[in-house]
């Protein structure tokens, strides 16, 4: 559950002034997000098991809760229909996470000049601020309807109080008695092995995978980010032990959006295979492989004869563009201590979306969307970049492509004690535009941190945690004082207390 | 003077001796008071097949998975036990109810490691069948450490379980006797749910409540507490289900006599797929009267019982 924006505004790739924009107001948003979806004390209360029976460190799941969700939250015993429950069992968990931090990053600050009420420029400079804050409210309910009917209901708010439907899904299992066919209608996280909604990580940059969601600076394509929550139906089947795994989900290609804004006439698919593997005293190893392949629209109907000013009219999106990101992922034990979670990802967007078309949403559309251009920068004047019939593209203009690579350690001292640490590249290694720099938009990113519950009981989740995030991202930052582009470097610590019930 | 000395020395000698061998009669006056000790884990093994499991290598993934139930010291007193129905298993009286050995001895590590895998049905004992089996190989050693039982014993042997006869309409009316004869219905109930007459008598070695099992509830995929399979079922009443109830009948009855009532039983889960209930379909669903279709016993063992079944 996030409220994340997309990571890219209205479409000006010849301005460096909009890439900044774009990435200033990307922080923001994510500074602004609330923390992922996570551990469901309500089940371990239904089951009477320990956080750490499902967890690894919770949220994020270890093969038994694996084997949990992909039961439909069922031990697939006698008592998993609710029938069997106290009537005044009720599957509702909350969590919400108090914090101190402290962030520095590069942003565009206007000079003052003494006297002068008015700015009288810009230039780049380091902000840094610290204090003590809040993330966003998550209300979890989920569990059975009846044996092998399953929901889970997640609205959540982003700091301020906002609410959104970050996930409604309702789920048929074990039709015909087979494991291998299992059925999901509604708005679900897609079957990404290392989950971005069960991540450990809570600070802005760290707290997503950016693997998940890369796109290309200047891309216009808002759907391809398979980190967040998308609306579709999702076929998924694995075998009684849950060693193999595979799922096929056809989605409409709004990025989560509701009421079809974007996407009411393209769909994408998403298609996952991973096989586990018992290595014995080192554990049980998983490899698999995921493809998310698509199309979106890059025309719409507008309000206005286009060009400046023009905005979008919700659904009514044509001229599909395909888009794709393949990838594979691995998670590897050494032993019952460490373990390493590895994603890898190939990109690829139409050239269309390389040029900026296709984005008919500025905003991500959780908090409530508006078909408008949201860079502040740009104002009124923002130009809508629309596929109308007769457009062409500028000579040489070619489909953007890049590579990303995820690594996720975790050393998990006791079941009440895991330090973790993460390391993301993202490489472009083609540029919609020739002779874009080649390293424009490319991303490192780094986290460490820890987390120590105090207690484990199958009551309540608690948990201290500290981490250390850095982000590096190319030639995105605002321009220096030779008007050149610099790099974005943002750094965020983050200590708190993160607890649910 | 000598003398007295020689006295006294052994009157002072005698006392040291006595006073030595008493202090445990004054200790058990004085209970152990205080934080429990931590938990020794002892250089214990289990082993199955190849596998080598030690209980050192669990001691996280108990704590993990199982102290939630069973308790850090494996007394049944984790903190989530006094809301389970069954409770929990109490590791430190070695007592099992899924084993493959005679009733009142110690399981095989394969059965503690196959009970592990495929969980407890009727209680909150999950299917771990996610553990590498190593994992269980370790938990199996763990389980060990709670009960001096497993220094002094050895598991017991597995019984022997000889070939299933083929199902029949009179190995079911068979069975159907011997479910009366042996009155399992007393407990399981005439319809095998689980409410007999004695049912809520009925508790287990704690004295807690236990319900006996109900063969009508569940669906194709129901279970029993200790497996699936007919030989399961065989194995459950020939070894008995230690710590409840529920006897073994290794000295009542005969191997095929045995088989026969594993084939009423599974007439008995209804909404169960089975070669038993297919038989009985054919039959129009009508089990018929048991008759003892064997040989006329010879004249010098007419008094012999005729119980020795087909």
């Amino acid at each position: 559950m996030r409220m994340w924006a997309q990571s890219h505004l209205c479409q000006k790739p010849q301005r460096i002034s909009s890439v900044f924009a774009a990435a200033f107001a990307l922080i923001l948003l994510l500074l602004s997000a609330s923390q992922p979806a996570g551990a469901l004390p309500a089940f371990a209360r239904k089951y009477g098991l320990r956080c750490s029976a499902c967890h690894e460190s919770w949220p994020a799941l270890n093969n038994f809760g694996l084997k949990f969700r992909d039961n439909g939250y069922q031990l697939m015993n006698e008592r998993d229909s609710p029938i069997w429950q106290n009537p005044g069992y009720w599957p509702v968990t909350f969590r919400i996470t108090p914090i101190w931090h402290r962030v520095s990053s590069l942003n565009q600050v206007d000079t003052y000049t003494p006297g002068n009420l008015g700015p009288t420029g810009s230039t780049a400079q380091r902000i840094t601020s610290e204090g003590f804050d809040l993330s966003g409210l998550d209300f979890h309910t989920g569990g059975t309807l009846e044996k092998n009917i399953s929901f889970y209901v997640l609205p959540s708010s982003d700091p301020t109080g906002a609410f959104h439907f970050e996930s409604v899904n309702a789920r048929i299992d074990n039709i015909g008695g087979s494991p291998w066919l299992n059925i999901r209608l509604g708005r679900f996280e897609l079957n990404n092995l290392l989950s971005e909604k069960r991540t450990l990580w809570l600070t802005a940059n760290g707290g997503i995978y950016q693997t998940y969601h890369f796109i290309p600076v200047g891309d216009g394509n808002i759907f391809g980010q398979m980190g967040d929550n998308q609306f579709g139906l999702e076929y998924m089947g694995h075998s009684v032990d849950d060693k193999t795994r595979i799922s096929g989900s056809l989605l409409s290609s709004n990025d989560g959006n509701v009421n079809l804004i974007t996407g009411a006439n393209s769909y994408s698919g998403f298609f996952t295979f991973d096989q586990a593997f018992d290595t014995g005293k080192l554990g049980m190893q998983r490899v698999g492989a995921y493809a998310f392949v698509g199309e979106a629209a890059t025309y719409y109907l507008t309000n206005s004869a286009g060009g400046t000013g023009a905005v979008p009219i919700p659904g009514s999106g044509i001229g599909n563009k395909g888009f794709s990101r393949v990838g594979f992922y691995g998670q590897f034990y050494f032993g019952p201590h460490f373990d390493l979670n590895v994603v890898t990802q190939h990109g690829e967007d139409n050239a269309w979306f390389g040029q900026g078309y296709g984005n008919a949403i500025a905003t991500d559309g959780n908090g409530g969307a508006t078909a408008t251009c949201s860079n502040p920068a740009n104002g009124p004047t923002c130009p809508y970049l629309n596929n109308t019939p007769g457009t062409t593209l500028a000579p040489g203009s070619r489909s953007p492509t890049w590579n990303g690579y995820t690594f996720e350690a975790r050393y998990v001292y006791s079941p009440q004690l895991i330090f973790k640490a993460v390391y993301e590249a993202e490489r472009m290694s083609q540029q919609a535009t020739p002779g874009t720099p080649s390293n424009l938009g490319n991303i490192n990113n780094y986290s460490i941190g820890y987390r120590y519950n105090p207690f484990m009981t199958s009551r309540a989740g608690f948990a201290y945690f500290g981490e250390f995030n850095l982000f590096h991202q190319d030639l995105t930052g605002p321009p220096n004082s030779a008007g050149n582009a610099t790099n974005v470097n943002t750094s965020e610590l983050m200590f708190g207390i993160d607890f649910d019930f | 003077m000598r003398f007295i000395g020689a006295i006294l020395f052994i009157a002072i000698l005698g006392l040291v001796v006595v006073a030595g061998l008493t202090p445990r009669a004054f200790a058990q006056d004085e209970p152990a008071v205080g934080p429990k000790p931590p938990v020794v884990i002892k250089p214990m093994e289990s082993h199955i097949g190849n596998l080598t499991g030690h209980a050192a290598d669990a001691k996280s993934d108990f704590r993990r998975y199982c102290a939630g139930c069973h308790g850090d010291y494996g007394d049944a007193n984790g903190e989530n036990a006094v809301w389970l129905d069954p409770k929990p298993r109490d590791f430190t009286i070695a007592t099992f109810k899924c084993r493959s050995t005679l009733t009142g001895t110690l399981p095989t590590d394969e059965d503690l490691f196959n009970t592990i895998g495929r969980g407890i049905d009727n209680s909150n004992m999950p299917i771990w069948n996610t553990f590498s089996k190593q994992q269980r190989a370790d938990l199996v050693a763990y389980i060990k450490i709670f009960s001096p039982r497993w220094e002094h014993e050895k598991a017991g042997t597995p019984i022997s379980i000889p070939p299933e006869p083929p199902v029949t309409i009179e190995s079911i009316s068979h069975g159907q006797a011997l479910f009366a004869k042996l009155e399992c219905w007393k407990c399981h109930g005439t319809h095998g749910e689980g409410d007999g007459p004695s049912a809520s008598t009925l508790t287990d070695s704690k004295d807690n409540p236990i319900r006996p099992y109900n063969f009508a509830a569940g669906g194709n995929d129901s279970r029993f507490k200790c497996g699936v399979t007919n030989q399961d079922v065989y194995k459950i009443f020939m070894t008995g289900v230690d710590g409840t109830p529920m006897p073994s009948f290794a000295d009542v009855i005969q191997p095929n006599d045995a088989w026969d009532l594993v084939h009423f039983l599974r007439t008995l889960q209804v909404h169960r797929h089975s070669k038993e209930n297919e038989v009985l379909a054919a039959a129009h669903g009508v089990i018929p009267p048991y008759v003892d279709k064997s040989p006329a016993p010879a004249a010098p063992a007419a008094n012999k019982s005729p119980s020795g079944g087909q």
